[in-house]
């Protein structure tokens, strides 16, 4: 449904098979399907493990830690029963990329989703799917039941012996869900509060026992590590960052879409190469490189490596994936507000700084960008905000307040621009006309 | 295990390995903020105040999701940490009413401590304060959302303690809201634990909003008056245009056998005591109608009619039907007045349980009641008969978070799938009316079986569950009246066989177990006694009766006919609560004190007017056999306790009251106040008629500790420390009877039929209790409780 | 209750999805949200009732996620993305637009029953902004204009 685009630059490895028709089981066959997992069915587990450790996977869901590493904590024996639960909550502003995964590849996520579960010694696993995302859930059900049709799931899969289950599962409506412990939960069928930590997911997690949580792009990047090898995949990236990722440019850019590029693609080539630059001949104002939770980037420090340890040291964070570029036409006091907004709506409540912090930062911002703002408000929302920062029951409170501290930081001057009752400098005249009955 | 060792602001902390860190911090007195944190309440991590700093690790920490590990190294206080917590209170407050001058929280509000501690004063925000209304969930539960700062505390009370699951949250983010299940109203046990839980003044109590500021109360902690169970309970008294007023009952300090917890009637059903139909002048019937009389003439009647009673017709031509509510001093009292002042054995009283045959049963063993403590700590627990989530709420709780905390296993064997099932490790139900079989059929007797077996469990069922109840140690065997007679004797039988077991036998009155402790039987002296061999009493008393007198049924029978010449009635409604037809006593001079005009009292010739638990000093024990004391608290004008009341009365008869009261006899040790809660300095108010009768006024005839010297040295069991006992703490008293049962006819055993929101006469005059029965359309039970 | 034949087969399919009875409940109140239109109590005190679970524990859940509804919605829900990615492409105007064509604000459902209007978070087309979902369908790219036509599409697809 989404349109497809690409580039020369790009690596296609996770996107190999969009537009191939591979949601056809027997296409996704034809295309190296189910390769991997058959291959992974001759590995000891360890070196399952191994081999995506080395090829320096790392989670795409926006935290980026080592995928092996992370597999490798789920203890050996288990009086409970192992799980694998793919992220599919998609929910990050910004992020596109698992929708057009689940739409052209889903085979790829259930192959991954199987390979972990062999690494780590698991039997089950679920595709948890947003709410939002019905078609694609449909595609992700439909798959499921090839795959057992086939006999590539259930029991003695592939002749093995083994087995292996896997279930779909359908949110509705919540971006906190995303959260790993959120997500276990809302698939046990609860409010999507996250969990106490210790003890972390892979140790206790759904129904008590162990779980590896991954984002989908992760999981589906794993098939084809096997295949290609840990060395090829790490290579592909910089160092620690193997591979390469699904980039969604938006926003203020002269071609949006999904690109998959190396790890550690610059992100200067990636707006003005890859994203055509900025349109209508307008200038950058700033990009937020990696989803709504993290730092704006300004023009002059765009210049940098996107990979996660590199826009890290550049005082953001590679986060989702999700590219969002603003032109100097758009305001950075209704870009705070928006997202805050989204910060406020998605809290889920639990905590007070988050909960409450939020709250107030969305009333302020919303008086402040409708001229009401009065000095001190802006070093308020900054203290506010910095006092939400690591304090919080989990990451969203985070992702809620390091934008917000870096707007302040970063763009003051437009903060001032607001104040003394000035109209917002870039309002378009006209906007807030009454509706015109149909 | 080893103890795991940590530093805590340089201090060295050793705690047991899973000590969260919030509990290794209180151990060398550091205290760690918190709002959601409670002990014994599953962790939430939300509020966010306790964050303190643990070495290597990158952000603050909750100390009350940490478990300590050996060497962790913490700081719980530094500028860092002062920042972080002032930080959550000014986002607290942000959304925050600030309507602390009226809010009942006020003074008591946890949020305006941590405010005071953190000096968030300072308002940063402009913008407006996000408001709902405030809702009225039930007639004593109130919600005031803006005040709530959301730490779950009332919701996890709700559904982990209570196993009611009355509360949940709903929305998400900033309008997240706790919610009630009715959607906008409760459904639920009316626990008012989520109120006494609530850190600031979110959820307020439909009794005492807006009726006092928690500063202008005093505190009188003192036992509950209302079931067998005994909770400790803090009623907060006000002063009032008619003596003291009782305004709010929590357990303010979480001591006692209870520690949280209170039921609705604990909590707030103390309102019968201001009742408008209160009775507060003495009446004497005139031309057929109770008029208002003076003590005097009160006093003067009752003593001249029953002098003349016992001088013509003898002691055996009156009757005494004693309480259930009235103190362990009252009862002995009472008994010891009709024993020897009226020379008759004619005492009875309404019998829940059958302690006289549980007494014989346990003859001769050594610590074989299970206290209401050593419930919430056994491993095991069997339950026969009896629902304890309606008849005794205490009970329910502390098994229930005895299973919760402690992972106890509970047997349960009842007629009705009782709402303790869901807590049962084995559940069995039993055709009604049953139980003597289980007891039967637990004892060895195999054909025993042949009643209980049902398409709910077959012969199988009963072998296995027999089996695996041998098999427990340390087992607590309860059991409700459904058992009584020689079932008792099998189960004790039974019970003997398992090392360390415990029983329990449920009566049904805050002081049931007390009345007949203390003798009020016409064959039981105190302690079980047969009144044919009351050597030890003779010798104390001189001269009484030995045969058995009448029971209550005898006497009431008697007067009807008119064999017996008077009546006299303390804190009893048999005709209301049998039934009996309005002149059926028309016969006999009969005197009541009570509270209220009951049924009773409306048809005595005199009418006393008696003060109630809450307005005197004295002991209870509850049915586990816990004495604790009774603390005065309330105070209504114009009324007596029944204490005074039986000591005038042998007063007006000419009996020296010395040899009743051993007031002033060497080795009394006298209560130095401790027992007369806000009232201390009430000996003084006595002076007057002390002083005109030459008595030493610091030494009153009517000051109940002087006859509890006695029952400590004369009723096995109730020689424990009297220096707890006034401290406020629970005694348990060991039960053993005289082997020799005197048998008593289990037919006389009646259930009170009280549930959660009834409770008697008491219940009836409760305002708040009878609100709350309306409101959720409960049926009355068929027969009514005294 | 009377659930679609599908709606069954599919609940206690998922039923044997899971270890615990209640995992199923999210999905679950979805696709009874979109067989009746919305969580009326008569499907709260159903799911309740087969899930072993309070009224208020399902009420606790479905006020938690966005997408559910205990109040009836018109026969299309026009959910119009604002969030950044939008936003810088018109996803404002877009919304603004639909106010005035519909004649209703944010939640407000059409006299006619046929639309109902909600302003959304992000839902995952950013790179194809500004974007819109009628019920579960994706309309991206869009402009007021195209906008228009989307609306006709659905009154069309209602007349038939
Ligand atoms: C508020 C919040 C929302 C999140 N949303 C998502 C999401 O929608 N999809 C996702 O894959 N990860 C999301 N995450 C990250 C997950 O918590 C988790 O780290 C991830 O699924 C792990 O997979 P990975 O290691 O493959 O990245 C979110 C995290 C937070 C704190
Ligand atoms: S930071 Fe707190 S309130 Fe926010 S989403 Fe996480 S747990 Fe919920
Ligand atoms: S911002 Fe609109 S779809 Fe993501």
């Amino acid at each position: 449904m989404a349109d497809l685009v690409s580039h020369p630059d790009e690596v296609k490895v996770v996107s190999k098979r969009f537009g191939q028709g591979a949601t056809n089981i027997d296409r996704y066959l034809e295309l190296d399907g189910y390769k991997a997992v058959q291959k992974a069915l001759t590995m000891q587990p360890d070196e399952i493990i191994n081999l995506v450790k080395n090829s320096g996977l790392r989670g795409r869901g926006g935290a980026g830690f080592n995928t092996g590493l992370k597999w490798s904590f789920v203890p050996k024996q288990s009086a409970k029963p192992k799980y694998i639960l793919c992220n599919g909550d998609e929910s990050e502003p910004g992020t596109c990329k698992d929708r057009l995964i689940f739409e052209h590849d889903p085979h790829a996520i259930i192959e991954g989703v199987m390979i972990a579960g062999l690494a780590v010694g698991s039997q089950t696993g679920y595709i948890y799917v947003r709410g939002e995302y019905r078609y694609l859930l449909e595609i992700v059900q439909k798959a499921i039941a090839d795959a057992y049709a086939k006999g590539f799931l259930g029991k003695n899969i592939f002749g093995s012996g083994k087995t292996f289950d896997i279930y779909w599962h359908g949110g509705a409506g919540a971006y906190e869900v995303g959260e790993e412990s959120a997500l276990m939960e809302s698939l046990e069928g609860k409010r999507g509060i996250p969990r106490i930590r210790p003890p972390f997911p892979a140790v206790v997690g759904l129904w008590g026992g162990p779980t590896v949580i991954n984002n989908a792009e992760t999981l589906a990047s794993v098939p084809h590590i096997l295949l290609g090898g840990p060395e090829w995949y790490a290579n592909l990236g910089t160092p620690k960052n193997g591979g390469t990722r699904l980039f969604c440019l938006g926003g203020n850019v002269a071609k949006p879409g999904v690109y998959e590029l190396p790890m550690g693609y610059n992100l200067k080539k990636m707006i003005y190469d890859v994203g055509g630059g900025i349109p209508n001949g307008r200038k950058l104002k700033g990009v937020v490189p990696g989803g709504s939770s993290v730092a704006i980037l300004t023009p002059d420090e765009i210049d940098v490596a996107m990979d996660f340890d590199s826009v890290l040291k550049a005082g953001s964070m590679l986060g989702s994936g999700g590219v969002v570029i603003l032109d100097d036409t758009a305001c950075i006091v209704k870009f705070a507000l928006r997202t805050t907004k989204f910060y406020k709506h998605e809290s889920c409540g639990w905590c007070i700084p988050c909960r409450e912090g939020t709250d107030w930062l969305e009333k302020t911002l919303t008086r402040f960008h409708a001229g009401g703002g009065v000095k001190k408000d802006i070093d308020n929302m900054y203290y506010l905000s910095e006092n939400m920062l690591g304090r919080t029951f989990c990451p969203l409170g985070d992702a809620a307040a390091m934008p917000i501290m870096a707007f302040v930081k970063k763009f003051r001057k437009e903060f001032e621009d607001h104040l003394d009752g000035k109209p917002c400098p870039f309002e378009k005249a006209g906007r807030a006309q009454e509706p015109v009955l149909a | 295990m080893a103890d795991v060792n940590i530093t805590v602001d340089g201090k060295k902390v050793a705690a047991p390995a899973g000590t969260l860190l919030i509990e290794a911090c209180k151990t060398v007195g550091i205290e760690v903020p918190s709002f959601c944190y409670y002990p014994n309440l599953s962790l939430q991590g939300a509020c966010r105040m306790c964050l303190v700093r643990v070495e290597k690790m990158p952000k603050l920490q909750t100390a009350c999701t940490t478990v300590i590990g050996e060497g962790m190294i913490v700081t719980t206080d530094s500028p860092e940490i002062q920042q972080a917590r002032k930080s959550m209170v000014e986002l607290l407050l942000g959304n925050h009413p600030l309507d602390c001058p009226v809010c009942d929280a006020g003074g008591e509000c946890e949020l305006q401590d941590m405010t005071f501690s953190y000096g968030a004063a300072e308002s940063k925000y402009i913008d407006l304060k996000n408001h709902r209304d405030e809702q009225q969930w039930s007639p004593v539960v109130y919600f005031d959302r803006p005040r709530c700062i959301l730490c779950y505390r009332c919701v996890r009370v709700c559904n982990e303690a209570m196993d009611v699951g009355a509360l949940g949250i709903q929305n998400r983010g900033v309008s997240s809201i706790i919610a009630p299940n009715m959607e906008d109203h409760l459904d639920c046990e009316e626990c008012g634990m989520c109120i006494d839980i609530c850190p600031v003044g979110a959820l307020t109590s439909g009794s005492y909003r807006y009726k006092t500021r928690p500063w202008e109360m005093n505190h009188v902690g003192t036992t509950c008056t209302h079931c067998a169970d005994g909770c400790k309970t803090t009623l907060g008294v006000r002063r009032d245009d008619t003596g003291m007023q009782i305004v709010r009952g929590d357990n303010r300090d979480k001591s006692g056998i209870n520690g949280d917890f209170l039921c609705i009637k604990g909590r707030y059903a103390f309102d019968f005591a201001n009742h408008e139909d209160r009775l507060s002048q003495p009446l004497i019937k005139k031309n057929g109608r109770l008029t208002p009389a003076t003590w005097e003439e009160a006093f003067d009647l009752i003593g001249k009619k029953f002098s003349e009673v016992q001088k013509n017709a003898g002691g055996q031509a009156i009757g005494v039907i004693g309480s259930n509510r009235t103190s362990n001093e009252e009862n002995y009292l009472l008994q010891k007045f009709a024993r020897v002042v009226l020379g008759t054995n004619n005492i009875d009283h309404h019998r829940t349980a059958d302690f006289p045959v549980f007494a014989a049963a346990l003859a001769g063993k050594q610590n074989a009641t299970a206290s209401m403590r050593d419930v919430y700590n056994a491993p095991a627990i069997l339950l026969i008969g009896n629902d304890p989530t309606e008849q005794h709420p205490l009970l329910a709780w502390q098994i229930r978070n005895n299973v919760r905390l402690h992972n106890a296993r509970l047997h349960v064997i009842n007629s009705q799938v009782i709402k303790l099932h869901r807590q049962a490790a084995t559940f069995t139900q039993i055709p009604s009316g049953a139980e003597a079989s289980v007891a039967a059929f637990l004892a060895g007797k195999d054909s025993a079986a042949d009643a209980l077996i049902s398409d709910k469990a077959n012969r199988d069922t009963w072998t296995k569950l027999r089996s695996q109840l041998r098999a427990e140690q340390n087992l607590i065997i309860i059991f409700g009246s459904e058992i009584r007679g020689s079932s008792i004797a099998s189960l004790v039988q039974f019970g003997s066989e398992i090392a360390g077991s415990k029983f329990l036998c449920l009566g049904d009155y805050a002081n049931s177990r007390g009345a007949a402790d203390m003798g009020l039987y016409p064959d039981l002296l105190p302690g079980y006694h047969a009144s044919s061999n009351g050597t030890k009493f003779q010798q104390e008393w001189g001269s009484m009766p030995s045969a058995p007198g009448l029971t209550q049924q005898q006497m009431l029978d008697g007067a009807i006919a008119g064999r017996l010449k008077a009546l006299y009635v303390v804190g009893s409604n048999p005709v209301g609560r049998l039934g009996l037809a309005p002149s059926v006593l028309s016969a006999s001079f009969v005197v009541v004190q009570d509270m209220f005009l009951t049924e009773t009292a409306a048809l005595a010739d005199v009418v006393l007017p008696a003060a109630n638990a809450y307005e005197k000093s004295g002991t209870f024990t509850n049915t586990c056999g816990d004495l604790q004391i009774l603390k005065k608290a309330g105070e209504v004008t114009g009324t007596k306790t029944d204490f005074e009341m039986i000591v005038r009365i042998a007063d007006a008869m000419g009996f020296d009251v010395r040899k009743l009261v051993p007031f002033g006899a060497a080795g009394t040790r006298a209560d130095m106040g401790q027992s007369r809660g806000a009232q201390s300095g009430e000996a003084d108010r006595h002076a007057v008629w002390l002083e005109r009768h030459n008595l030493e006024p610091k030494m009153s005839p009517f000051d109940p500790m002087a006859i509890l010297d006695e029952i400590q040295r004369l009723v096995p069991g109730y020689d424990v420390s009297r220096m707890n006992l006034l401290a406020g703490n629970d005694e348990h008293t060991n039960l053993t009877g005289p082997a020799q049962v005197v048998q008593q006819d289990p037919a006389l055993i009646e259930p009170a039929n009280n549930a959660l929101f009834t409770s008697g006469t008491l219940g009836r005059y409760s305002n708040t209790l009878n609100s709350v029965v309306e409101q959720q359309h409960r049926q009355p039970a068929e027969v009514a409780a005294d | 209750m009377k659930f679609s034949d599908k709606f069954e087969a599919r609940f206690t399919e998922m039923l044997t999805h899971y270890p615990t009875q209640r995992s199923v409940l999210v999905p679950t109140l979805l696709y009874a949200q979109d067989e009746v239109g919305y969580l009326s109590d008569e499907v709260i005190l159903e799911l309740a009732e087969r899930l072993a679970l309070s009224e208020l524990d399902v009420r606790n859940v479905i006020s938690y996620y966005s997408m559910l509804t205990t109040k009836p919605r018109g026969k299309f829900n026009v959910q119009v993305c604002t969030n950044i990615a939008c936003m810088l492409r018109g996803g404002e105007e877009l919304l603004e637009h639909c106010e005035r064509k519909l004649g209703v604000g944010n939640k407000g459902t059409t006299k006619d029953g046929m639309f109902t209007l909600e302003e959304v978070e992000c839902i995952g087309a950013c790179s194809w902004a500004p974007a819109v979902q009628v019920n579960y369908d994706f309309h991206e790219n869009l402009t007021p204009e195209k906008m228009d036509e989307v609306l006709e599409q659905y009154r069309n697809k209602a007349a038939r």
